[in-house]
């Protein structure tokens, strides 16, 4: 059995306050090296909080920033993601992920997709990335991270599969909302959530890591519930609703070689396919005419 | 859930949508994260509540107890010459049950210190009358939270806010409000689930702002059927076309679409001319609290 430790970090991160919320990171990272976890995740955006508006360009961090190189030599032996406000060398702000390991900043993440409908408004603060890659790992898996609405758009979870990802890390910032006793668990967006993840892991034939924040802003409270699926699409584990914690578990690796023995989608993928169908529709959708071919 | 799934909650003298139910204690928690949070973010530790003696302030009062604890919360009475004594008398029980602090102060001297004796006979109608009791208890309340070191809780349901059924910087005027997005259905059903006492949970809402005054007359629908209405038409979308093929009557439909329509003024905060380049609420965007030097 080829076994990982796995710590989701469900935080509550303080509104626009870097240093405590590095305290907090620290804090954790000691509490899962205790644990013997392997792999630790925090949510989005939980080194800064989550509804900054304008405060957006004051907690922003370089991805060289002093502090993110101090958490990574403080989470050495570990692969830890956090999230952060990005500002890129071009002076733009993003929402990232970073993957530490080593005691460096081994890989930066920028969310691909920014909600804004609804309660959202990310597109006016933030801007939003254009790379999707899988990044081996220093635990010896590929890990495809992504960011909390990354995961409402197919693209996403079937890019990273495609590329050769084996465990699906989603970090995010939910809020809870749509409460209904007709609904499973009685809040709406939790269970979408799990509905998407348990298809997206079945799907791709992969591990999916869920970590979602806990905590308030404003009228918005973060529903937390990080969960653990495996290649099956079984739930391996459900962190509590709105507690905050660092909840540890394990998986086995060896279910990805039996599950994609077993249901060989992704050697059935076609990416060739996919991409005539995608550049006829792209074509067609700007309302180039047939015959300018 | 303490009330059951069915469309009529046991014995009780009001109705409970289907649609409308919610996990109860899901709500009671999410509720109860969101006063801790909120007092958290903005460096309080105590609530003030206005107890009116009907059921959402009621609601809020025992929310806020099972947040922060009875010790932590202020409940004023704060009633007028006209008010019901049942309502003092329903107020009083819902300070003896929670255990919480207290005070009462009768408004009787502020209003009709100006309405009585500065108005020189002028004809005051009763509305008139009612608002500015109203904006009398929000300023007692908002000086009576100075002493107390806490926040205003708002006491004011969706119901009331998406049809106006409020009297501006009055009763909806408040530091957060913990019920602001519930039906008076899911309001009624929280305070069944919470335990409320039974008396204000089958009393007819009232602003109580004159005597004999009843929401439900006031507005002549009833809270199940306005609440459904507003369900369908905010939450779920429907159009004016299937909401009358769902049964609700046209005319109805036209008064409340009327009424959230000329009422969206008292949910937002007063426009500012824009004349800088950075102005507060336009292009000026900040949470509530945020950290500041030398904190």
């Amino acid at each position: 059995m080829t076994s990982l430790r796995i710590g989701l970090g469900q935080l509550a991160p303080a509104l626009g306050r870097v240093d405590d919320n590095l305290a907090d990171h620290r804090a954790m990272i000691g509490e899962a090296r205790a644990a013997g976890v392997e792999l630790l995740v925090f949510p989005e955006l939980g080194l800064t909080g989550y509804l900054l508006q304008d405060l957006n360009a004051e907690v922003a961090l370089s991805a060289d920033d002093a502090r993110l190189r101090e958490l990574a030599q403080r989470a050495r032996g570990m692969s830890v993601v956090v999230g952060f406000v990005e500002r890129s060398p071009d002076e733009q702000l993003l929402i990232a992920a970073a993957l530490l390991e080593d005691g460096a900043v081994r890989h930066v993440y920028r969310k691909s997709y920014l909600p804004n409908y609804g309660l959202f408004d990310e597109q006016r603060f933030f801007g939003a990335g254009n790379q999707l890659r899988a990044v081996d790992s220093s635990l010896g898996v590929r890990l495809g991270i992504c960011i909390c609405e990354d995961f409402w758009h197919l693209p996403v979870p079937y890019l990273l599969a495609l590329d050769g990802a084996q465990i699906l890390v989603n970090i995010s910032s939910s809020p809870g909302r749509d409460i209904a006793a007709a609904v499973e668990g009685g809040l709406g967006s939790a269970e979408s959530w799990r509905t998407i993840m348990r298809a997206y892991a079945q799907l791709t034939t992969s591990f999916v890591v869920f970590v979602n924040r806990v905590g308030v802003e404003e009228s918005l409270t973060f529903w937390g519930g990080s969960q653990v699926i495996d290649p099956a699409g079984d739930v391996v584990f459900e962190a509590p609703l709105l507690e905050p914690g660092l909840f540890v578990t394990q998986i086995d690796l060896d279910d990805l070689r039996r599950e994609r023995t077993a249901l060989p989608l992704l050697r059935d993928e076609r990416p060739e396919f996919v991409l005539r169908q995608l550049e006829r529709l792209v074509r067609e959708q700007a309302g180039v005419p047939q015959d300018a071919e | 859930m303490a009330v059951g799934a069915g469309v009529a909650a046991e014995e009780a003298s009001y109705e409970l949508p289907p649609e409308l139910l919610i996990d109860a204690a899901l709500a009671r928690r999410i509720i109860a994260e969101f006063v801790r949070g909120h007092l958290r973010q903005t460096g309080f530790e105590r609530v003030i509540v206005n107890l009116s003696g009907g059921l959402d302030s009621a609601l809020v009062a025992f929310l806020v107890a099972e947040a922060i604890g009875p010790e932590a919360l202020l409940c004023l009475l704060l009633p007028y010459r006209t008010s019901s004594p049942d309502s003092r008398a329903d107020a009083e029980s819902v300070v003896a049950l929670l255990g919480c602090h207290s005070r009462l102060i009768d408004i009787t001297p502020i209003v009709d210190g100006y309405l009585e004796a500065s108005l020189d006979g002028e004809e005051i109608d009763r509305g008139r009358r009612g608002n500015f009791a109203a904006r009398a208890r929000m300023a007692v309340a908002y000086d009576q939270s100075v002493p107390w070191r806490g926040l205003v809780a708002g006491t004011g349901n969706k119901t009331e806010a998406l049809l106006g059924y409020t009297t501006i910087y009055g009763d909806n005027a408040a530091a957060f409000n913990p019920i602001g997005d519930l039906y008076k259905s899911q309001v009624r059903q929280l305070a069944a689930a919470i335990g409320v006492p039974r008396r204000i949970l089958d009393k007819a809402p009232s602003a109580d702002l004159w005597p004999g005054q009843t929401d439900e007359g006031e507005l002549d629908l009833t809270y199940a059927e306005m609440d459904r209405l507003l369900y369908w038409l905010v939450d779920r979308r429907r159009t004016r076309r299937q909401l009358e093929g769902m049964g609700f009557a046209a005319a109805t439909i036209e008064r409340v679409e009327r009424l959230m329509a000329t009422s969206e003024f008292k949910r937002q905060t007063p426009p500012v001319a824009k004349l800088t380049t950075r102005t507060p609420g336009v292009d000026y965007l900040y949470p509530r609290r945020r950290p500041a030097p030398g904190r």
